[in-house]
């Protein structure tokens, strides 16, 4: 479903991610790990086409993502960082304008539309302008306008930074509901959230692939924040970096064990 | 070209529910209402001096309404436009950067080049609206008063022209940043430098002082307000909106390359 191969992206003479590869089939949520800074977000838009490889390949439900840009784009439903939000619609007037934008037919964007809301449980505020929603629905909004077209690909980009608890749990069981035979790129850095949510793992840092592995393989042996730190001191030792430990991966996120 | 109509109709609707547009519209109104009501005090006065003296009768003959009314108010708005489209167009591509929301259109399947349309035709119906509004003082003038409706006529379709023009390089000015102010500012700068660029016409020679003529909208839009609808002119106009659009695809499009 999603095949990336030696993906690279350049600024100036700064590589910030360098030849990545790594695949995910389809019903499988992938969980895109990594410390902040290594290079998830800007993995994510490359996939999405938001931005340009500076080499290397990659295949979104078998369309290349540079010579078929259109097609990919037709089949991702993408949630960025920020929610992409108009803070001047309401939730009903912007998901229509999403769906248009996303190519559903004219006959079918009502529906869609009404799908969504009732999917992603915003029917109580869809006639509120989106700039007087709390975060956890204004995330919400941001997964009802990814899902609207019925993509086969979702890319969510840290979809639960910043909301509470309660909120966390909703929109992690919303995106497992979701997830279908959808195939999902999750990217975070809450270790609890990918022991929960994924099936597969790909820990990133410094810009390439430090582990790609079935999570339930990877903990085996040991727990999963042992493990990502492994590989993260393994990676970084293997490219002759100063071994840098991210303790705000350990303590993040509800959950997090000590 | 549907994906440009619905970008279109959000871009509209969006200028319509922000107090810029508003202010910029009451704005503009106003400073037409004052130059209307002193151009016509003027004249009114200039007619009641002329008929109270004798051989005023032949100096009579000479005042009309479309030389000292119309001509000067037209002049007179071009000069507000100067200042206000910039405000209008300023948030269209830097406010989608600043919110994030650039990504959603970005990973849409839209081409770039109908995003720039939507923007443009967005912005181009407000203004349309906002300088028809002024097309009210005409209708006075013709109720109390015999203006050529020719001349008028050609006046206001190069207030239109010269209002599509501005439009076109506001938008410009916004695809290079996320600056609201910057963009602005931006768009400022670049229509007073193309109101005045034939300022030195008259001393720099022949060829240059042409060129700049050519160059300079006021020589063009003076040339309608006195009736002369050219096919240069047109040419001119046609040139520079199809060139700034062009321009703004390619300052769009080029986060693509970079």
């Amino acid at each position: 479903m999603i095949e990336v191969q030696q993906l690279t992206k350049r600024y100036g003479d700064r590589e910030v991610v360098r030849g990545i590869t790594f695949s995910a089939q389809r019903g499988q949520i992938l969980g895109f790990l990594g410390p902040n800074g290594a290079g998830k977000t800007t993995t994510m838009r490359m996939l999405t086409g938001y931005l340009p490889a500076s080499s290397g390949t990659a295949k979104v439900a078998g369309y290349d993502i540079f010579t078929e840009s259109a097609e990919v784009r037709r089949r991702i439903g993408y949630l960025p960082e920020n929610p992409p939000l108009y803070p001047d619609m309401t939730v009903r007037s912007y998901l229509t304008f999403v769906a248009k934008l996303k190519g559903v037919a004219r006959g079918e964007v009502a529906e869609a539309r009404d799908k969504v809301i009732e999917r992603t449980g915003l029917g109580e505020v869809s006639h509120r302008l989106l700039s007087h929603l709390s975060k956890g629905f204004r995330q919400r909004v941001g997964l009802a306008q990814a899902l609207i077209h019925n993509p086969e690909v979702l890319v969510l980009d840290e979809p639960t930074i910043g909301l509470d608890p309660r909120q966390i749990i909703e929109i992690r069981s919303l995106i497992k509901e979701l997830s279908g035979n959808r195939t999902v790129i999750l990217s975070t850095h809450i270790l609890p959230e990918v022991s929960q949510v994924c099936d597969k793992v790909v820990i990133i840092n410094e810009g390439h692939v430090a582990c790609e592995e079935l999570l339930s393989n990877l903990t085996k042996d040991g727990t999963l924040e042992e493990v990502f730190l492994r590989y993260i001191a393994q990676d970084a030792a293997a490219h002759g970096e100063a071994v840098e430990l991210e303790s705000e991966v350990l303590t993040t996120g509800p959950g997090a064990e000590e | 070209m549907r994906n440009t109509l619905t970008i279109a109709g959000r871009e509209l609707r969006s200028y319509f529910v922000s107090p810029i547009a508003y202010v910029v519209m009451t704005g503009f109104l106003l400073l037409g209402g004052w130059f209307f009501f002193n151009l016509l005090a003027r004249f009114n006065y200039l007619v009641s001096m002329y008929s109270s003296f004798q051989g005023g009768r032949e100096a009579m003959q000479r005042l009309n309404l479309n030389e000292f009314v119309i001509a000067p108010l037209l002049h007179n708005l071009s000069v507000v436009l100067v200042i206000l489209v910039p405000m209008i167009t300023m948030r269209s591509f830097a406010e989608e950067k600043r919110a994030g929301t650039y990504e959603l259109l970005l990973t849409s399947p839209v081409a770039t080049w109908e995003i720039v349309l939507g923007k443009f035709f967005g912005a181009v119906a407000f203004i349309f609206v906002m300088v028809g509004l002024t097309g009210v003082y005409g209708l006075i003038l013709s109720a109390y008063g015999n203006p050529e409706f020719g001349i008028m006529a050609a006046g206001y379709l190069g207030l239109f022209l010269l209002s599509v023009t501005f439009v076109t390089i506001g938008l410009f000015a916004s695809s290079l940043t996320e600056n609201q102010i910057i963009a602005a500012v931006a768009g400022l700068v670049m229509l007073l430098l193309l109101y005045v660029i034939a300022w030195p016409a008259d001393t720099a020679g022949e060829t240059m002082g042409g060129i700049l003529r050519y160059v300079s909208v006021t020589e063009h839009f003076g040339d309608m307000v006195k009736g002369v609808v050219d096919t240069k002119s047109l040419v001119y106009f046609a040139s520079m909106i199809i060139g700034w659009i062009f321009l703004t695809e390619r300052s769009v499009e080029s986060i693509r390359w970079r």
